[in-house]
């Protein structure tokens, strides 16, 4: 809400406040401003008066001028306007002056022709374009005859005001008004609001024999119109015009303007019709579905059943609460009107705003109105009417309306209020605040009865008053505490707990946590998959880039990995822990999951030659050390299967715990990225279900282990995994440990065969064990080994 | 038999000065104590001799075996600590060379500033609480106050889904589903942290996803004094003992009254600056009494109950704190500006 200073003024005296100590106090007790700013920028102007006007000697479009700005002080200005003439008062502004542009004004020769000072367009001085009427657009400005020579054109132009623009929070429908404001300042500088003046002259026949109104829809509880005749369109006296541009809207003529001038000051949205191409009969019902209304913009709308419309006995001529129809719209030879001031269902004007044009009109429709001021506006509008633009009010208000004019009445007390705030006012700090407020109030003992006026349509509750105690009475003496309440431990959710476990033990193995965007784009969400499922998209994405909801989180890490590459950051150890959404069989799925990615390298020393580049094995050695960590030791397996496309199909890997398949290893698939890529993603859901074991502490053995080493060919397709298998099995209780410790192909070794070579710990807790026993389960085993797997010792 | 031993003490101390190894050393054992060796020799042709003799001989060649033994192992000892030393300075090394770059992960900022003030909370008794990203309207307005064509709704433009569903635009949803799961209505202590999205074009301030953390507590006797002195708690432990906050009435539909909460600025302490704008205040976070509507709706007696809640926004926080000047940076994840956060933090 831009307030203009000026119009402020009319109805609260504000005291020698500066413009910041007003913006400020607005700030403290709720309403924030964004700027202030003045009209005009510029200093040192004056009203002259252009005696002779000549042809510039050196120049096609320059005149040289003799400018009167004072008694016996005419100055010779050199000026390039196209409408610069003899005999205008003109703004000049004299050397020293400082234009908004930041120029300073001097003494100066243009084209051999001294200069002493400049005539100015309202442009020069700081008014926005779009306020200027098309002749300013082009030119200087040229004043009126009354204009006196020498004096400040600023005042003469009623451009001494000061916009401040408040950002105002959503329940205060009544600060969108001159007056909300009024009473709003008056509370903080305790002074009373006076009341715009309505009283009309004389008022003339009677509506009922020139105008009807047929409401026909729920959605329009309160509709008031009149009719005004004889009008005589003109500009706006110079008051209005500069109010409303320092409200931020541009000025057309003396009977727009007052519409407009009317919604500012009491909050109250006006719609002028043509009485001509009106008619006699004002009809406000719901669009049909298709119904077509050329609007005040020009441009066709396609309306619903849902938009509320005014319309004649005909067709169409408004959209109710968004924009008037060009039909019936006020021109320039317009001489009777019909004022039309009403309240429509917020939802609905919402709804066509959305869809048409959110505009100064519906943004208070929306948020609400007061019928008391429904009926203030008509009045004030009339009376403008009658006083600048030469109109006669006919009598008589045409008026459905199913409104609650009542004010609102609401008992409070001094305990409530004190208990909620945790202060302790007295009975005359509360009653101090709703007299500030102009409510009325009745106090008995220690409690009060609040009639709240209509326009704070934002009240409702006692918790309401609390905080308008608390606002207006100020919080500063508020000393903070804290709650007294039973003492309890702080908990983490399980999830959370779990999930925190396992950042922690990823960052500690060297990886960095990272968080990605949720929505992704429709070609990422079925990456790295193979589930069947449905993905959740929003309805209305902003960008293609991030339009459903992710299913793995592998995209987001490649994205990561990416953006890092392009930099030149060559070492990526990254991991995310998130939560994803899906549907599936029509309901909405959520499920925690882990993904990491390394690539470059991991550990490294260049001149001690120490050099670990990320590979298959270093992300499957970081999976295993979670996955112990995690108390899966023994249950988790690592095995080959069948991947999601983009992984690497030779260099990944299905991991699987108790049996189930709970996620993916292995390189990202060439044709993704040119730099090896090494990742692995679990269902985190999955993996945090599994119930594990206490720690319980095992005696370390005092007895000797055993160590013996074995080699076997085998076909290359016989996996480690399988050869591992079967020396655990056959090997029993006594067999503690297995290490692979030699794989190896090339020179002495069959085309399609590997050697594998393992290292065997025997150990028994219990007692020292011999080496005949130690023997015979070794033998035992390379027998089973050689039978199962088709194998041949090698070495042993 | 004394001038035999003399010479060959003499001759001993003359090798003894040759001696410059070990293995030279261990050549001289065996010349002097070895089988063949002098003192060996001495005592060689013992059995011709008389008992006097041989007692003589005995005596002597004893005492210079002692004496051969303990000249020798004198030297040992000077020699291995000598050629400990050698081995020793032979295996410098240049300490000044680079370390081997051990490394490990880190932890986002944004999850740095979530648990720092996750841990806060947990230690006043607060429990930490999530709930579901894909969210009905119902938990995520309606149940707070805002009514499906709530003009306040504008304020946070929402992904929808469905008509009904939609990513929640704020983590207060899981207040309220808290509160309705809470069937014996007790007291609600709790912090929500989580992801929110709103319908915002990412620039350097704006990001359509970002981080809350809610707080909510409901009981008896709760009020703003309360609500005061627990965010007084939370602006000293995040920016500083000497922290002071300031109360600015304003408008949320799910508490009455609100106030958006500003903190004395970190920087130039409350003279003005930059980061404050020259205020000395910077807006830190929203808070309010529970809207007794809220409560209403989620079976919570607003005469009997009352409660707070307030809002922080991580990324806000990490931004002010860190002086991170580009909202994107906590989500494009350069490793450069991850590794920033990798280590312990000063107060300054």
């Amino acid at each position: 809400m831009k307030l203009s200073r000026n119009f402020l003024k009319d109805y609260i005296d504000i005291k020698n406040l500066s413009d910041h100590d007003l913006a400020e106090a607005m700030t403290k007790v709720g309403n924030e401003y964004d700027s202030i700013t003045p009209l005009v920028g510029a200093s040192h102007l004056v009203v002259g008066y252009v005696k002779e006007c000549k042809n510039h000697p050196d120049s096609d479009h320059m005149h040289v001028c003799q400018v009167e700005v004072g008694q016996n002080d005419v100055r010779q200005i050199v000026c390039g306007a196209p409408n610069i003439k003899e005999g205008q008062k003109v703004i000049v502004s004299l050397p020293g002056a400082v234009l908004p542009n930041g120029m300073t004004i001097k003494k100066s020769v243009i084209r051999g022709v001294e200069s002493d000072g400049m005539i100015c367009s309202l442009g020069e001085i700081g008014i926005e374009h779009k306020y200027q009427s098309e002749a300013d657009q082009k030119g200087i400005h040229v004043l009126e005859e009354d204009a006196e020579i020498g004096t400040d054109p600023i005042a003469y132009l009623c451009f001494d005001d000061t916009t401040i623009d408040f950002e105002l929070t959503a329940n205060r429908a009544d600060l969108l008004s001159v007056l909300g404001m009024a009473y709003e300042v008056g509370a903080i500088l305790n002074e009373k609001v006076k009341l715009p003046e309505t009283k009309l002259q004389t008022e003339v026949e009677r509506i009922e024999d020139h105008l009807q109104i047929d409401i026909q829809t729920e959605n329009c509880p309160l509709y008031l119109a009149r009719l005004v005749k004889g009008l005589k369109i003109a500009p706006s006296p110079k008051w209005m015009q500069a109010r409303l541009m320092a409200s931020g809207i541009r000025p057309i003529n003396n009977v727009v303007d007052i519409s407009n001038y009317v919604m500012l000051e009491e909050g109250q949205p006006l719609h002028f019709f043509d009485y001509r191409t009106l008619g006699n009969k004002i009809v406000v019902r719901m669009a049909e579905e298709g119904e077509k209304l050329t609007t005040l913009d020009g441009k066709e709308r396609n309306l619903s059943r849902e938009d509320i419309v005014i319309a004649n006995d005909d067709h169409a001529v408004g959209l109710a609460g968004v924009m008037g129809g060009l039909n019936s719209e006020v021109e320039q030879d317009t001489q009777d009107i019909v004022i039309e001031s009403a309240i429509f269902n917020p939802l609905k004007i919402r709804y066509t705003a959305k869809k048409i044009l959110r505009s100064e009109a519906s943004a208070r429709f929306e948020k609400g109105l007061d019928p008391n001021r429904t009926y203030l506006a008509m009045a004030r509008a009339c009376y403008l009417l009658e006083k600048l633009a030469g109109g006669t009010v006919v009598k008589g208000t045409l008026a459905v309306d199913h409104t609650n004019h009542d004010a609102k009445v609401i008992p409070i007390t001094k305990e409530k209020i004190n208990r909620v705030l945790g202060m302790s006012l007295t009975n005359q700090d509360i009653l101090d605040v709703f007299h500030r407020l102009d409510f009325e109030v009745q106090e008995q003992d220690d409690s009060f009865t609040v009639t709240v006026p209509t326009r704070r349509v934002d009240i409702a509750i006692e918790e309401d008053l609390i905080e308008e105690v608390g606002r207006i009475h100020g919080i500063d003496q508020c000393k903070g505490t804290l709650p007294v309440t039973t003492m309890k431990n702080g908990t983490y959710e399980e999830k959370y707990k779990k999930e925190k476990l396992i950042q922690k033990h990823l960052e500690a193995l060297g990886l960095y946590q990272v968080r990605t965007y949720t929505l992704v784009n429709q070609e990422s969400v079925n990456m790295f998959t193979d589930d069947e499922f449905t993905p959740i998209v929003v309805r209305d994405p902003l960008t293609e880039d991030h339009l459903a909801l992710r299913y793995s989180l592998l995209p987001s890490l490649l994205e990561v990995a990416s953006y890092n590459l392009a930099r030149k950051v060559k070492n990526i150890p990254i991991f995310e822990i998130s939560d994803v959404y899906y549907t599936k069989d029509k309901k909405t799925m959520q499920t925690a999951r882990l993904a990491a990615l390394i690539t470059g390298t991991m550990l490294e020393n260049t001149w001690n030659h120490i050099k670990v580049e990320a590979d298959f094995f270093y992300m499957k050695g970081i999976l295993e050390n979670l996955l112990n960590y995690l108390g899966l030791n023994r249950r988790y397996t690592i095995e080959t299967g069948k991947l999601p496309k983009e992984y690497h199909p030779y260099q990944s890997a299905i991991v699987k715990i108790d049996q189930d398949v709970v996620g993916y290893i292995g390189m990202v698939h060439p044709t993704l990225s040119k730099t090896p890529l090494y990742v692995f993603e679990l269902d985190l859901s999955k993996v945090e279900a599994i119930q594990v074991r206490g720690i319980k502490d095992k005696e370390i053995s005092k007895y000797p282990t055993i160590s013996k080493d074995f080699a076997f060919l085998v076909e290359n397709s016989v996996s480690a995994k399988s050869l591992l298998d079967t020396i655990q099995k056959t090997g029993g209780r006594l067999l503690t440990n297995i290490e692979v410790f030699d794989v190896y192909q090339g020179e002495n070794i069959a085309e399609g065969k590997k050697s594998i070579a393992f290292n065997l710990t025997f150990m028994d807790p219990t007692r020292t064990l011999n080496e005949e026993e130690v023997m015979e389960i070794f033998n035992k085993i390379i027998e089973q080994v050689e039978k199962e797997h088709n194998a041949e010792l090698r070495d042993k | 038999m004394e001038k035999i031993v003399e010479e060959i003490k003499k001759e001993l101390e003359e090798d003894l000065k040759k001696i410059s190894s070990m293995n030279e050393l261990n050549d001289l054992k065996v010349k002097y104590l070895g089988k063949k060796g002098k003192i060996t020799l001495l005592t060689k042709d013992m059995g011709n001799r008389s008992v006097e003799e041989r007692k003589e001989i005995g005596r002597y060649s004893n005492e210079l075996k002692s004496h051969v033994t303990s000249s020798i192992s004198q030297l040992e000892q000077e020699l291995s600590q000598k050629e400990l030393e050698a081995k020793l300075e032979n295996d410098r090394i240049d300490p000044t060379l680079p370390g081997t770059a051990v490394k490990v992960g880190g932890v986002h900022p944004l999850t740095k500033v979530t648990e720092e003030i996750e841990d806060l909370f947990v230690s006043m008794g607060y429990d930490v609480v999530s709930g579901p990203e894909v969210e009905l309207d119902l938990y995520n307005f309606e149940m707070l106050n805002l009514p499906k064509g709530h003009p306040a709704r504008d304020a946070q433009d929402s992904f929808y889904i469905t008509e009904d569903t939609l990513l929640r635009s704020q983590t207060s949803p899981v207040q309220v589903r808290t509160m309705l799961k809470n069937k014996e209505k007790t007291e609600i202590r709790i912090i929500c942290p989580g992801k929110v999205y709103r319908r915002d074009d990412d620039d350097a301030t704006h990001s359509h996803q970002f981080t809350q953390i809610e707080g909510l507590v409901v009981g008896k006797n709760i009020s703003l004094a309360d609500l005061k002195g627990t965010l007084e708690i939370f602006a000293k432990k995040l920016f500083g003992e000497d922290r002071e906050i300031r109360f600015r009435p304003s408008y949320f539909p799910f508490t009455e009254p609100s106030y958006e909460v500003d903190i004395s600025c970190f920087r130039c302490g409350g003279k003005g600056c930059n980061i404050c704008k020259n205020t000395g205040w910077i807006e830190i976070l929203g808070s309010g009494m529970v809207h007794p509507n809220v409560l209403q709706m989620a079976g919570y007696d607003p005469k009997e109950y009352t409660g707070f809640a307030f809002g922080i926004g991580v990324e806000r926080v990490a931004m002010l704190r860190y002086g991170v000047n580009d909202i994107r940076s906590f989500y494009t994840n350069d490793l450069r500006f991850l590794e920033t956060y990798n280590r312990v933090e000063g107060d300054k």
